[in-house]
């Protein structure tokens, strides 16, 4: 039947859609993880839309690059914000520490890969393997977050990083150093949602590998869970590479 | 998987006790936190029902105002308490409270929990022959989350600063701002609150609806054989699954605006001569997130509605619905425009004029599938046997009020005329017309359609034309004067129109309004002893009282958990075969096959004959082999 016309099937073949079969031929969990992420998918393009609206709502600093300084007035350019690398204070390294994060989160989700691929060969002692790589790049992608988190809070405490005519160092919902109000505010409720959802995402993959440790999915027969989760840390990934894109390189 | 072993012999034992039910468990797991699909429909459909009840209720307060302003309303102090004030009358602040939970009540909880959780839980497994929902626990995590919604926002009423009381679309700054009003207090709140956990509740529910339909229909069921109910449930939740998340994402910002303290929605706002410090922001934005959820909610509303009466008019008619894909078509084509409409709630917000004439065009546009809506049903009752069963008499009544107020929808789709209109009486008459009473009469119909299946009983009949009836002409009586008084320009909201020497001519009206409002509510209490003492006490329900073609009348009299004794049944033909010529019946079950009715099948089903033996070989393509 693979070689079925689609004349035939019109006519008067049979389809996978013609009901009693998973016409996708996926299982129902795996279809409702699809269309989870599709409904959040929204929320963050909600999110990211607003952000880009109130942005452009803001003047742009139009001046020369070298002569940047933290105003008010102005939407600052991110490279200037986010140069901070821990340990090496003082030092200009635009993006250097945000990129360090991202190929963290990526290299997660390729540990991610490997160990649905070993789900499928029903290798346990892989699963559990590449599932807490996994689980370390989430919490370590974590950790660099709220690093940088407490560094944007704090403020940089040399060179000339002061708002024009205050003296108010680092950023919280109301204030912030860098720039207007709502520059930190997007800040902190963007990457703190995408936050929360790698964090929610590092105890479902807990969960996994304790599952999988106790050969819960062995006895099951199957490690669809691994891939279930598999497709909700992608997508995390995938909408920290939009986050990226909107607050670090635009 | 030792749960699941444990839970067999559970299950066992009781057959062993009693094998005339299909019993699962206790009270609790029966009743409270079932995951059968049937008794989370009823729970929906009683919570949904009292909620009903109390945003009419609600309303009728305040009509009374508007009605009857010089009225002493100490009467109601017993209830009210301080907000009546100590001249009688009712507090304006509680008004704003008043029209904010009517709205916020019957929009989400009563016409979409109600209405599209009671229904799609109850129909889709049934109608499509599935033994229940893809995933029953997150079906009744969906309940619950409702529930605990539903509970949230019922506290809220008895706050000392009152309920939300910015209006049900709660745009800021008024909203935002807790120094403003009153009912931007705590209210707001636990309005915020209650409605993240209501979407949470939407999203599971249509993540399991989808899922359902898509992996779940029994053999034979294609999606072109689907009663058009499940296309609307489908196209209901994956609009909800794509609208309710931006909402959500509108709402948690407000609340950081609220109460920690950013400006997302906020700029130069002065209160009280006091300048506040957030800059930045906009209040427009919200409207554009709000809207996004906003417009599509109106046909999450009303959808399942359309849906419902489809079956019960083709049912009814003793026709197949007219136009079967142009059915199907015309949803679809409603459910994409949804979303590409929202700003025609935001003519008047100073949006650049040309972008006004798209959203005005694509509006406009709207009027086509619901017009092709229209005449199918038109003509699917067009020469039929008609049986005014209540169920079809409400079905009836929605047709009417989609058309009534559809057509007031092009005058206010109209970005020029917009401009007099926006925010008036009219405004209220006409969503009230065409979403709110539509799919209300939809509800209505669904229960009295349905309720043989859901409690194995019949609802008497005369009870339900009498109900109909006041209904029917009440709630035009309320709502067509609205028309004028819009016209004449009265804003919607304002507390009292008798400070405006123009609107005094229209005093008259207003009683009539009211009073009309008084006697509708009143009739829903003879649905309401119809509905439970038919519960109980109810003439005992045939199996397929109806003679309708769709699956769950092939069920036993009370279904109970996985709703088939024995195998599912297959499906051989689509739900609409009424009075086909030269069939013994006026109608063919979707579960007869074609070999079994020669007489009446036209030459192409003759042909599909050939395929109904061949039913479970490997003759089925799956998706992977056809490339």
């Amino acid at each position: 039947m693979a070689s079925t016309s689609t004349a035939t099937i019109t006519d008067h073949g049979k389809s996978a859609w013609d009901g009693g079969v998973s016409p996708m031929g996926a299982s129902y969990g795996k279809l409702m993880m699809w269309f989870f992420l599709l409904s959040d998918a929204f929320t963050f393009s909600a999110l990211l839309i607003t952000y880009g609206l109130v942005r452009s709502s803001h003047n742009a600093y139009e001046g020369a690059v070298e002569a940047f300084k933290f105003s008010t007035s102005y939407w600052p350019i991110p490279e200037k914000v986010f140069e901070a690398v821990p340990f090496l204070e003082g030092i200009s390294l635009p993006l250097v520490f945000v990129g360090i994060m991202t190929f963290i989160l990526i290299m997660s989700s390729v540990t991610m890969v490997l160990a649905v691929e070993a789900g499928h060969r029903m290798d346990r002692a892989a699963v559990e393997k590449w599932m807490l790589w996994t689980i370390v790049g989430g919490l370590a992608f974590l950790g660099c977050q709220a690093w940088e988190w407490s560094h944007f809070i704090h403020g940089a405490h040399a060179g000339d990083a002061v708002a024009e005519g205050t003296t108010f160092f680092g950023a919280n919902l109301v204030n912030n150093q860098y720039g207007p109000p709502d520059f930190a505010a997007f800040f902190f409720f963007i990457t703190g949602f995408h936050g929360f959802h790698v964090f929610s995402g590092v105890c479902f993959n807990f969960l996994i590998y304790y599952n999988a440790v106790t050969g819960v999915y062995d006895r099951r027969g199957h490690y669809e869970m691994v891939e279930k989760v598999g497709l909700y840390w992608h997508f995390v990934d995938l909408v920290w590479v939009f986050v990226f894109t909107f607050f670090y390189l635009v | 998987m030792a749960t699941t072993d444990i839970h067999i012999h559970h299950e066992t034992e009781h057959h062993d006790d009693h094998d005339h039910e299909h019993h699962e468990g206790n009270f609790w797991t029966t009743y409270i936190f079932s995951q059968d699909h049937k008794v989370i429909a009823k729970q929906f459909l009683i919570t949904g029902i009292f909620w009903a009840l109390l945003g009419g209720t609600l309303s009728v307060i305040f009509r009374l105002q508007l009605g009857f302003p010089d009225m002493n309303l100490d009467w109601l102090k017993p209830v009210l308490g301080e907000w009546i004030t100590p001249e009688g009358k009712l507090d304006p602040e509680f008004y704003l409270a008043l029209v904010t939970m009517h709205g916020t009540i019957m929009v989400f909880f009563v016409l979409t929990a109600g209405l599209s959780g009671t229904f799609s839980n109850f129909l889709i497994p049934l109608q499509i022959g599935a033994r229940d929902m893809a995933s029953g626990f997150m079906n009744m995590l969906s309940y619950w989350f409702f529930f605990l919604s539903s509970v949230i926002m019922f506290i809220s009423l008895f706050l000392e600063t009152g309920p939300a009381g910015g209006g049900w679309t709660i745009y800021p700054p008024l909203s935002a701002l807790p120094q403003a009003i009153k009912g931007s207090g705590t209210g707001m709140t636990l309005w915020l609150v209650a409605m993240a956990l209501f979407i949470v509740s939407t999203l599971l529910g249509g993540i399991n609806y989808i899922t359902t339909i898509i992996n779940m229909r029994t053999k034979g069921m294609s999606f072109t054989r689907m009663p058009l109910t499940i296309w609307a449930f489908f196209f209901t939740a994956i609009i909800g699954l794509l609208s309710f998340p931006v909402l959500f994402a509108a709402a948690l910002l407000l609340i950081f605006d609220r109460s920690f303290g950013t400006s997302f929605y906020l700029s130069d706002i002065f209160i009280g001569g006091e300048a506040l410090p957030h800059t930045g922001g906009s209040p427009i934005l919200f409207q554009h997130l709000f809207w996004f959820l906003g417009h599509p909610e109106v046909y999450i509303v009303l959808l399942p509605a359309l849906g419902i009466t489809s079956e019960i008019i083709a049912t009814n008619s003793r026709k197949p619905i007219f136009g079967y894909k142009a059915m199907i078509g015309s949803m679809l084509f409603i459910a994409i425009l949804s979303f590409i409409v929202w700003a025609h709630h935001m003519f008047v917000t100073g949006m650049n004029p040309f972008l006004g004439s798209i959203f005005m065009l694509l509006t406009l546009i709207i009027a086509v599938p619901s017009a092709v809506k229209i005449f199918n049903y038109v003509t699917t009752l067009w020469k039929g046997n008609l049986i005014f069963t209540p169920a079809m008499l409400f079905s009836i009544g929605l047709v009417s009020f989609f058309l009534t107020g559809g057509i007031t929808g092009i005058f206010l789709g109209n970005s020029a005329v917009d401009i007099q209109l926006h925010d008036t009486y009219f405004v209220v008459a006409h969503f009230h017309l065409v979403m709110g009473s539509a799919s209300f009469f939809g509800m209505l119909a669904g229960v009295y359609h349905w309720f043989p299946k859901m409690f194995g009983r019949m609802m008497d009949n005369r009870l339900g034309y009498i109900h109909f009836w006041v209904t029917f002409v009440g709630v035009y009586l309320v709502f067509f004067p609205m028309h004028y008084i819009g016209i004449a320009g009265f804003p919607r909201r304002y507390y009292s129109w008798t400070n405006f020497e123009t609107f005094s001519g229209f005093a008259d009206l207003n009683t009539m309004v009211s009073v009309a409002a008084i006697l509708t509510l009143a009739a829903q209490f003879i649905f309401l002893f119809n509905f439970f003492y038919s519960i109980f006490r109810g003439k005992a329900a045939s199996a397929n009282p109806w003679n309708s073609n769709t699956l769950e009348w092939t069920t036993p009299r009370n279904p109970g958990h996985g709703n088939w004794v024995g195998e599912i049944p297959s499906v051989y033909r689509w739900p609409y075969d009424y009075s086909k010529p030269g069939a013994k019946d006026d109608f063919i079950p979707q579960t007869v096959p074609y070999s079994e009715t020669p007489e009446s099948n036209l030459p192409h089903e003759n042909e599909l004959i050939r395929l109904e033996s061949s039913g479970g070989d490997g003759s089925i393509i799956v998706e992977g082999n056809k490339h």
